[in-house]
C-alpha cells in the first residue's frame, strides 16, 4: 500500500516538477529575490491570497546565504494517517528549491494505528545520513511528543498540536509497557507531569521553542473562512496542515507547496483543493505567527541531472536497463516495493523502436520465486528474484541446484533484521554470512553489497554481468535502510552500463556434440539455453557428467567440483578491484565497513575531518569471494582498524579475520534495529579516539 | 525428416528396478512426442526428485531435474520465459503432492500452458518405501514398520478443484492408452494434469499389477481388471459452455467419479475445459507484447549497451 501510493504520487508529481525546477534552476536568483520581497502576493490558482510577511520574515542578509543549511525535519503519527505524503510533499519542496534529502521512514509491523514517523534531513552540502537530533518536529498527536522529545536540539522547534497538552502517557494505547516504562522514568527525573505539555516543558527549559497550534481551531476557521462546514471535520488533512505549518515557518516557495499538493491528489482535484487551501491558510499562520527559523528554505540554485530517489528504485531500474527480463517473488518487508515498483512500470521502449517488458510473477512462496526465477534463466532470459532473509531461507536448497547447474541469476537480498521473522519493518546486516554459506554443499556464488541507492543502480547492472560471465548465482546484499530512504543523488546513467552476457552461445556448432559442461580452458563453458537449435543440454540437482546426466564417479566427481569452485578465484581475478572494494579515504585510524553504513561513515568523517581529525573508509563491495589480498593491500598502512557493522556478531569482522589480513581493534555495532546515524558513528570514533576501555561501541539511537 | 520414437531416446543406463511401472511412461512420453513431431530442441522435459526424477536423463530432448517437490515451479519459469517450449513435468506422487503439494495447487490456479504427470505409486520407492501421500488409510505396504494412519488426497479431485482444466488418469501398463492420454494433454491449450498408476515391484506390495488386473478376486467367474475406461462408459469430460450448467455438471461427475477405487478404477480424460482464457492472454492484459515478444526473445543489449530506454522513468524521478 505504502509503495503503490508513494511512488505513483512522485512520479506523477516529480515528471510536473521536472520541467518546472528546470525553469527554477535558470532562474533561481530571481525567484530568491522574489521571495526576500516585503508584502510578497503570491498568486495561487484562482485565489489571490497575500502573504503578510514584512514583519516577521527576516531581511535575508548576506550573512544569511553564508550560512549553511543542514536541519532535520521530523513529522510523527499513526500508519495510515498521511505521514508519508506529508513528508513526500516536504522532500519534494525542499529538492525543488535545491536542497539534498536524505529521508528515512521509519514504521511498525502494522497497517493502521501504531507509531510511524519519517525524518527529513535538508542541507545545502550533500548529506548521505540521518543524524541524531531533530532541529523541527511537527506533530499531531501526542505519540510523537513522547517518542521524539529528547531528539528535539536545544535550538529546535516543536510545532504540535496544542489540543494533545493534557494527554496522558497512560491515554496513548500504542504507546508499549517497555516504551512507557522508560519514558514515565525520564519525566519523574524532570519531576515533571506526564502529559504531552509537562514533557514538552522539559525540553521548553532546555532551549526549544515550542508553537502549540489547535488543528480543530484551524480547521474550523478554515471551514468558517471557505464557509464550508465540511472542512471542520476533516482531520485526515492534519498531515497537511502540520508539513504547511513547517514550511510557513521555514518561509519555504509558497507556490511550490500549494503545486505540489495539487499534484499529489490529482486524481481527487476536490481533496486537492481542499488541502490546498488548508496548506496555504497554515503557512500563512506560521508565517505570522512563528519567529523565524535558524534555516531558511528559499530557492537556491539546482543541480543540473539531481533526482529524488526511494531506495528500491536502484535495484529495480538497474534491472529494467540490465536486460532482466523475468522476475519473480513472494511479497516480502522490504523487498516486495522493488517488485511492485517493476510491475508497476514493465512495460519499456527499446532504442531501436521495439518493445520491451518485464514479466513480474507473485509466486505461492519464496522456493517458488527462485524455482522460477531458474527455469526462466534456462531459458536464456536474464532473471532475478528479490527477498528478505525469511524468504532467502526457503531458497537454500534451490540456491545450490543454481551452483551445481551453473546457472546465472541474480538475488536480491533486502536485509531485515532476524532472526525468524524478528523486527520484521526494521534495519539489520545480519544475512551476511548466512548469505555467503547459504545451501548445502559447496558450490561458488558471488555475495555483492551496495553501500547506497546510486550505486545500487550500477552494482544491480554488474550482478548481472558477473552472474552471466561466471555462471554462478549473485546474491545482491541491499536492506531496509536503502529501502526506506528517500534521497537526492545525480540520475541514474545507463549509457555508464555495459551488458556482457559471458559465453552465452546464439547457435550451436553442429559439427562437435554440444556438452554443457565441457571441462577443460578456464572452466567456464559455452553455455546453451532452452530451445536452442541443436543445444540440448541435461540439468540435474545430482552430480553429473559433462553433457549432464547423473554420475557418481568419483574422478569426474572431483573434476567438477574443482571445475566449479575454481569460479571464485577467477572472480578475483576478472572483476575490476575498484568494484571489489573502495579506499574512501585513508588515516591512521581506518573503518572498515559494507553496504548502507557507507552514508552514515562518509557523513561522520566529513564532520571529524573538519576537525581536522583525519579517518580512513575501506569500503568492501565484494563479500565473497572475499578480496583478501587487495584489502590486505590496501590496508598496508593502516594502524588501527576500525569495524562498522549493523549487527550484533561482526559478521563482515569475521570475514577479515578469516583472511588473516590484520587484527581488529574497535567494533562499532548496531543491532537495535534502526539505521547507523552519522551522529552516532562521530561519537563512537571520538571515544574510540581519546581512547575507551571497551574494543566494542554499541550505537543505540533512535525509538 | 520424420521423428522416429528412437530419436526420443538417449544411451543412458536407466536403472530403475525390472518391472517398474516407470519403464510404460517413459515410453509413452517418447512415443507421444514422436507423434506429434515436436522437435527436440523445442521440447523441455522437467522432473522432481525420485525414482521418476531419472525420466528426463531417458528423453533425448532438454532435460531438467530439478528438486523435490519443485518441479512445477522450474517449469512454470521456463514456459513463462519461453512460451514456444513444449513444457511436461514428471515426478512421483510424494514429490507432487507432498513436499510440492503448495505448488499442485498454485500451479492449477495459473493453469500455464504446459503438462504435468504424476507418476503415482502410494510409497517412497527411492528412500525404501516409506508411506506417499496416495496411500490409503490403514494399508501397509512391506516397508511400512505400522500400517498407514493418514487418510490419501485425492489427485484427479485436488487438480479439478486447483484449477487444472485438463484432468486425466493413466496406468502406465496400457502404455497406448497412456500415450494418448499425453498427447491429448501436451495438445490442450492450459494446464494438464495425468495421474498414472504406476505399481512399485519393490516397495508397493499391495497395488500391484496382478492386484490391478484383478487377479487376487477369489471368484473367477467374476474375476476382472479393476480398471476401466471412462471412454467406454460413454464418459463426457469436455465442458459445454453452450449449456450454463455444464460446467457444474462436469466438475461434479469428474469429483464423484474421483472418488472410485476398489474393483473399479476408472482411467482416461475425467474433466477437460478449453472455455478459459489462457495464461498467454491473460498476461498479455498485463502485457500487450509478451506473446510476440516474450521475454526469452528480447535481445537486450546492441553492442554491449542496455537496448532499453528508461529515460521516461528516469524524468519522472528528476527535480
Amino acid at each position: 500500500m505504502y509503495t503503490s501510493t508513494i511512488y505513483t504520487v512522485a512520479c506523477f508529481l516529480e515528471y510536473t516538477w521536472y520541467q518546472k525546477t528546470r525553469r527554477a534552476s535558470q532562474s533561481a536568483s530571481s525567484a530568491a529575490t522574489h521571495w526576500r520581497c516585503a508584502n510578497a502576493s503570491v498568486r495561487i490558482a484562482e485565489n489571490v491570497i497575500s502573504v503578510n510577511v514584512p514583519s516577521l520574515m527576516r531581511p535575508l542578509a548576506a550573512v544569511d546565504r553564508m550560512k549553511s543549511v543542514d536541519f532535520s525535519w521530523l513529522i510523527g503519527g499513526p500508519q495510515g494517517s498521511g505521514v508519508e505524503t506529508a513528508s513526500l510533499i516536504f522532500s519534494n519542496i525542499c529538492a525543488q528549491a535545491g536542497y539534498h534529502i536524505f529521508g528515512k521512514r521509519e514504521f511498525h509491523s502494522n497497517i493502521k494505528g501504531e507509531h510511524s514517523y519519517f525524518g527529513v534531513r535538508v542541507a545545502d552540502h550533500v548529506v548521505r545520513s540521518n543524524t541524531d537530533s531533530v532541529e523541527l518536529l511537527v506533530s499531531y498527536d501526542a505519540e510523537t511528543i513522547f517518542r521524539h522529545y529528547d531528539s528535539v536540539s536545544p535550538n529546535g522547534v516543536v510545532i504540535y498540536d496544542s489540543d494533545m497538552d493534557k494527554v496522558e502517557v497512560s491515554d496513548v494505547s500504542t504507546l508499549d509497557s517497555h516504551f512507557q516504562n522508560r519514558l514515565l522514568q525520564s519525566i519523574r527525573s524532570h519531576n515533571a507531569p506526564p502529559t504531552v505539555h509537562g514533557i514538552l516543558d522539559i525540553v521548553r527549559r532546555q532551549g526549544v521553542t515550542l508553537y502549540p497550534v489547535s488543528f480543530r481551531e484551524m480547521l474550523a476557521t478554515l471551514a468558517e473562512q471557505q464557509n464550508n462546514p465540511r472542512l471542520q471535520r476533516m482531520k485526515r488533512m492534519y498531515n497537511v496542515l502540520g508539513v504547511s505549518l513547517s514550511l510557513g515557518l521555514l518561509r519555504a516557495p509558497l507556490d511550490m507547496m500549494t503545486h505540489t499538493i495539487r499534484t499529489i491528489f490529482s486524481k481527487k482535484p476536490v481533496i486537492g483543493d481542499l488541502n490546498a487551501d488548508a496548506a496555504v491558510y497554515a503557512y500563512k499562520k506560521a508565517v505570522n505567527e512563528f519567529r523565524p527559523f535558524g534555516h531558511i528554505v528559499d530557492v537556491i540554485p539546482t543541480r543540473p541531472g539531481t533526482a529524488l530517489v526511494q531506495g528500491f528504485q536502484g535495484t529495480a531500474i538497474g534491472k529494467m536497463v540490465a536486460g532482466c527480463r523475468f522476475q519473480s517473488y513472494y511479497p516480502i518487508t522490504p523487498a516486495s516495493d522493488e517488485s511492485v515498483y517493476i510491475e508497476s512500470n514493465n512495460m519499456l521502449e527499446q532504442n531501436d523502436g521495439k518493445p520491451a517488458s518485464v514479466v513480474v510473477v507473485q509466486t505461492e512462496d519464496e522456493i517458488s520465486a527462485i524455482g522460477m526465477m531458474i527455469g526462466a534463466a534456462l531459458t536464456g532470459t536474464r532473471s532475478s528474484t528479490s527477498t528478505s532473509g525469511p524468504g532467502f531461507s526457503l531458497m537454500a536448497e534451490a540456491l545450490g541446484w543454481a551452483g551445481i547447474n551453473e546457472v546465472p541469476v541474480v538475488i536480491t537480498l533486502y536485509q531485515r533484521s532476524g532472526p525468524s521473522t524478528g523486527l520484521p519493518t526494521r534495519h539489520g546486516q545480519d544475512d551476511l554470512l548466512f548469505a555467503i554459506y547459504a545451501g548445502h554443499g559447496e558450490f561458488p556464488r558471488i555475495v555483492y553489497a551496495s553501500g547506497d541507492i546510486e550505486e545500487s543502480f550500477y552494482d544491480t547492472c554488474q550482478c548481472f554481468n558477473y552472474s552471466d560471465i561466471f555462471q554462478i548465482p549473485v546474491i545482491h546484499m541491499m536492506d531496509k535502510f536503502l529501502a526506506s530512504t528517500t534521497t537526492t543523488c545525480p540520475i541514474f546513467d545507463p549509457t555508464r552500463v555495459t551488458i556482457d552476457r559471458g559465453r552465452l552461445l546464439d547457435r550451436i556448432d553442429s559439427e562437435h556434440e554440444y556438452k554443457r559442461f565441457q571441462l577443460g580452458g578456464d572452466g567456464i563453458s559455452p553455455r546453451s539455453y532452452l530451445g536452442l537449435e541443436d543445444g540440448i543440454f541435461w540439468n540435474s540437482g545430482d552430480e553429473s557428467d559433462e553433457v549432464g546426466h547423473i554420475t557418481e564417479d568419483p574422478v569426474l566427481r572431483r573434476e567438477m567440483m574443482d571445475k566449479r569452485l575454481s569460479r571464485l578465484d577467477l572472480v578475483l581475478d576478472r572483476v575490476p578491484q575498484v568494484e571489489q572494494a573502495v579506499l574512501h579515504a585513508t588515516g591512521d585510524y581506518t573503518i572498515i565497513s559494507w553496504g548502507s553504513t557507507k552514508g552514515p561513515i562518509l557523513d561522520a568523517i566529513e564532520m571529524l575531518r573538519n576537525e581536522s581529525v583525519s579517518i580512513g573508509f575501506l569500503q568492501i563491495k565484494m563479500l565473497h569471494p572475499f578480496p583478501a589480498k587487495y584489502v590486505a593491500d590496501l590496508l598496508k598502512s593502516a594502524k588501527v582498524i576500525i569495524d562498522v557493522e549493523s549487527n550484533q556478531t561482526a559478521q563482515m569482522g569475521k570475514l577479515f579475520l578469516q583472511n588473516s589480513i590484520k587484527p581488529i581493534d574497535y567494533y562499532i555495532l548496531k543491532y537495535t534495529g534502526r539505521a547507523i546515524t552519522s551522529t552516532e558513528i562521530y561519537d563512537a570514533l571520538q571515544d574510540i579516539i581519546s581512547g575507551i576501555d571497551s574494543d566494542t561501541v554499541v550505537l543505540t539511537h533512535g525509538p | 525428416m520424420a521423428l522416429r520414437i528412437a530419436d526420443y531416446k538417449t544411451d543412458v543406463h536407466n536403472d530403475w528396478c525390472p518391472g517398474c511401472g516407470d519403464f510404460g511412461i517413459v515410453n509413452a512420453i517418447q512415443m507421444s512426442l514422436a507423434e506429434m513431431g515436436i522437435r527436440r530442441d523445442q521440447a523441455a522435459i522437467f522432473s522432481g526428485v525420485g525414482c521418476s526424477g531419472k525420466t528426463v536423463h531417458f528423453v533425448n530432448t532438454y532435460g531438467i531435474h530439478t528438486l523435490h517437490g519443485r518441479v512445477l515451479p522450474f517449469a512454470q519459469g521456463a514456459k513463462v520465459a519461453n512460451p514456444d517450449l513444449t513444457v511436461v513435468a514428471v515426478g512421483g506422487d510424494g514429490d507432487g503432492l507432498g513436499i510440492g503439494a503448495g505448488h499442485f495447487v498454485a500451479a492449477g490456479r495459473r493453469d500455464i500452458d504446459m503438462t504435468y504427470i504424476i507418476f503415482d505409486n502410494g510409497v517412497y520407492g527411492l528412500t525404501k518405501g516409506q508411506a506417499s501421500p496416495t496411500l490409503k488409510l490403514w494399508e501397509q505396504p512391506k516397508s511400512l514398520p505400522k500400517p498407514n494412519m493418514n487418510y490419501n488426497v485425492n489427485p484427479i479431485g485436488l487438480a479439478i478443484t486447483s484449477g487444472y482444466t485438463f484432468v486425466a488418469r493413466g496406468y502406465s501398463y496400457d502404455v497406448r492408452h497412456l500415450k494418448s492420454l499425453i498427447t491429448q494433454a501436451i495438445r490442450h491449450k492450459g494446464v494438464s494434469f495425468l495421474d498414472v498408476l504406476q505399481p512399485c515391484p519393490t516397495y508397493n506390495d499391495i497395488n500391484t499389477r496382478d492386484w490391478y488386473a484383478g487377479l487376487d478376486m477369489k471368484d473367477l467367474a467374476e474375476r476382472h481388471s479393476r480398471i476401466y475406461k471412462l471412454e467406454d462408459t460413454g464418459y463426457d469430460p469436455e465442458v459445454h459452455p453452450a449449456d450454463e450448467n455444464d460446467l457444474d455438471d462436469k466438475i461434479s461427475q469428474a469429483l464423484i467419479r474421483s472418488l472410485d477405487w476398489g474393483n473399479k478404477i476408472p482411467i482416461g480424460v475425467f474433466y477437460k475445459n478449453d472455455h478459459i482464457s489462457s495464461f498467454s492472454e491473460r498476461m498479455s492484459e498485463h502485457l500487450p507484447t509478451y506473446v510476440e515478444h516474450p521475454p526469452y526473445r528480447q535481445r537486450i543489449s546492441t553492442d554491449d549497451k542496455p537496448a532499453v530506454n528508461v529515460d521516461g522513468l528516469l524524468d519522472s524521478l528528476l527535480i
